[in-house]
């Protein structure tokens, strides 16, 4: 029954956070180039406009293009409800894995690519190559990642990751190291941050997230913005689960949502840090800067076992 | 041994393969001989702690040689010499980067197939160092192969022997002597390389290694 409580707890929320951590985001950006900025619940206020929008559809568009917006928001709801944010005793525990995690995230980019080239227009084709050119990095990258967490951890469950990364036995690894570098440039990848794509571009020749998306209106985008929300919620939580565990094992609810929201907090301060002194770069150097990734995490497995207790 | 001192010795030999791979991804030659100077670093700091937990006094010396031999006073140098030739600042490589960068991987998982199989006996310690050397070793060749320029071949002559250094101290201390030619036989081979850029450079107005092939076939 406490399971349940505390699952339901972290569906709503995910849910309600995750405008937030939009917000905070763009608010400390900023304030970092000196600007007012707009109100941290913004996208709270976006989201209710667009709910109340009449939807235009493209005469072409299929039923595929109406029902993708509510598959991808379903299938990373979910994946944003499995990773433990606040405590790990959560319902569906057994099925909170890395590799189930990374396949609903696979779909969703799946259904986004294909809406994005289901009306026709040259745009949206231009953002799901793009988009697929970099899942075709970033998806061998964070398997990788998996895999040398799965070694250490002998799991892939994230709560027993947790566990293991709040114990002594884990030790001083080098290929930890690796592996967090690694999920950080995938998870900069895969929320179209800077360096590899603007969130705040319309400018047509470097947009990736975007151009899929351009067709949207209505609460088919309110729903694709939310679901692009959970996912940046997703990875903060994912990056502070497996890395930061403190506060989130064996502490009750009420410490446990405190830290998670200093985490929150630290890690949306440093993405917007991070965007604020580099540059965009060039979509040919994307490849190069993903397989950074992919190459840390198969170095993180290799070096893994030459070390102690392998 | 205690954990943890493995741990810390595991932490500076990944670092060394990691900033080796680092040396691979650079595209320009004043990035690529900061990245070799932080990679002689490394190595004394890996040096050092091998001093520390084998109490061997003399892998101190050893430590500072790697440091202000290799960390400080040839990075310096090799800035010195781009300056001095003007060269284009680009490094030319043979193949692109990235499968560069998969061939250093397979040459990383080689150099651990072949050494855990071929240590299977030994401490536990001389088994990882030694197979992270045969990485390091392996990554300094190919760099020295992929690249064009001749400066960015000498930066991957020099991490191979960064690479030497790690196996020999990984097992149980090198004697002082070897470490003393070894260190001598460098900057021997520096200077030499030195002068070598310079007559390359005053003969074919390039350092491009690729020059020299070119000038022998239109000799034949």
């Amino acid at each position: 029954m406490h399971d349940l409580a505390v699952q339901g707890g972290q569906l709503l929320l995910v849910l309600l956070m995750a405008p937030l951590l939009t917000g905070f985001v763009r608010k400390v950006k900023a304030r970092l180039l000196q600007r007012q900025g707009a109100s941290i619940i913004q996208p709270y206020r976006d989201l209710a406009r667009l709910l109340q929008k009449d939807v235009v559809l493209a005469d072409n568009a299929s039923w595929l293009f109406r029902l993708a917006p509510y598959l991808i928001f379903a299938a990373t709801w979910v994946a944003a409800s499995l990773v433990p944010t606040f405590a790990t005793s959560l319902l569906f525990n057994w099925t909170a894995d890395l590799i189930a995690i990374a396949a609903l995230l696979g779909s969703v980019r799946f259904f986004l690519a294909l809406a994005g080239l289901d009306v026709g227009t040259s745009f949206g084709g231009i953002g799901s190559s793009r988009e697929m050119m970099i899942a075709s990095l970033a998806e061998p990258a964070i398997l990788m990642i998996v895999f040398t967490l799965a070694l250490v951890a002998k799991s892939t469950q994230l709560s027993t990751i947790s566990e293991v990364m709040l114990s002594a036995h884990v030790g001083l690894r080098i290929s930890l190291g690796l592996v967090l570098v690694g999920l950080i440039i995938v998870a900069i990848a895969e929320n179209a941050r800077i360096p590899v794509d603007n969130p705040a571009t319309h400018l047509e020749l470097t947009m990736v997230h975007e151009a899929m998306i351009l067709e949207y209106s209505g609460r088919h985008l309110a729903v694709i913005e939310l679901a692009a929300s959970l996912k940046l919620l997703l990875y903060v939580s994912l990056i502070a689960c497996i890395f930061v565990p403190w506060g989130l094992v064996g502490a009750e609810a009420g410490l446990g949502s405190a830290a998670y929201v200093v985490k929150l907090a630290v890690g949306g301060a440093m993405l917007a840090l991070f965007e604020t002194l580099t540059a965009k770069m060039r979509v040919f150097r994307v490849p190069v800067f993903l397989g950074a990734a992919l190459m840390l995490g198969l170095l993180g497995t290799l070096l893994l076992f030459v070390s102690r207790g392998l | 041994m205690d954990g943890l001192d493995f741990d810390i010795a595991h932490l500076f030999a990944g670092s060394l393969v990691l900033v080796s791979f680092m040396m691979l991804y650079q595209d320009r030659l004043y990035a690529l001989l900061n990245v070799f100077a932080l990679h002689s670093i490394v190595l004394a700091f890996s040096v050092g702690w091998q001093a520390h937990i084998q109490d061997a006094p003399q892998l101190y010396i050893t430590t500072a040689i790697a440091f202000v031999f290799k960390g400080i006073v040839i990075p310096v140098a090799l800035h010195r010499i781009i300056q001095r030739l003007g060269i284009h600042r680009e490094i030319e490589t043979v193949i692109g980067i990235g499968p560069t960068m998969v061939l250093g991987i397979g040459f990383v998982a080689l150099s651990l197939a072949v050494m855990l199989r071929v240590t299977a006996e030994a401490d536990r310690l001389a088994r990882e160092d030694v197979a992270l050397a045969l990485s390091v070793v392996l990554l300094g060749l190919l760099m020295m192969v992929t690249r064009r320029n001749a400066v960015s071949q000498v930066v991957g002559f020099m991490s191979t022997e960064n690479g030497l250094i790690l196996a020999a101290t990984g097992a149980k201390g090198m004697p002082f002597v070897v470490e003393m030619s070894v260190a001598f036989s460098v900057l021997v081979a520096f200077v030499v390389i030195g002068i070598f850029l310079f007559r390359i450079r005053e003969r074919f107005d390039t350092v491009d290694a690729q020059a020299l092939d070119r000038f022998r076939r239109t000799q034949e």
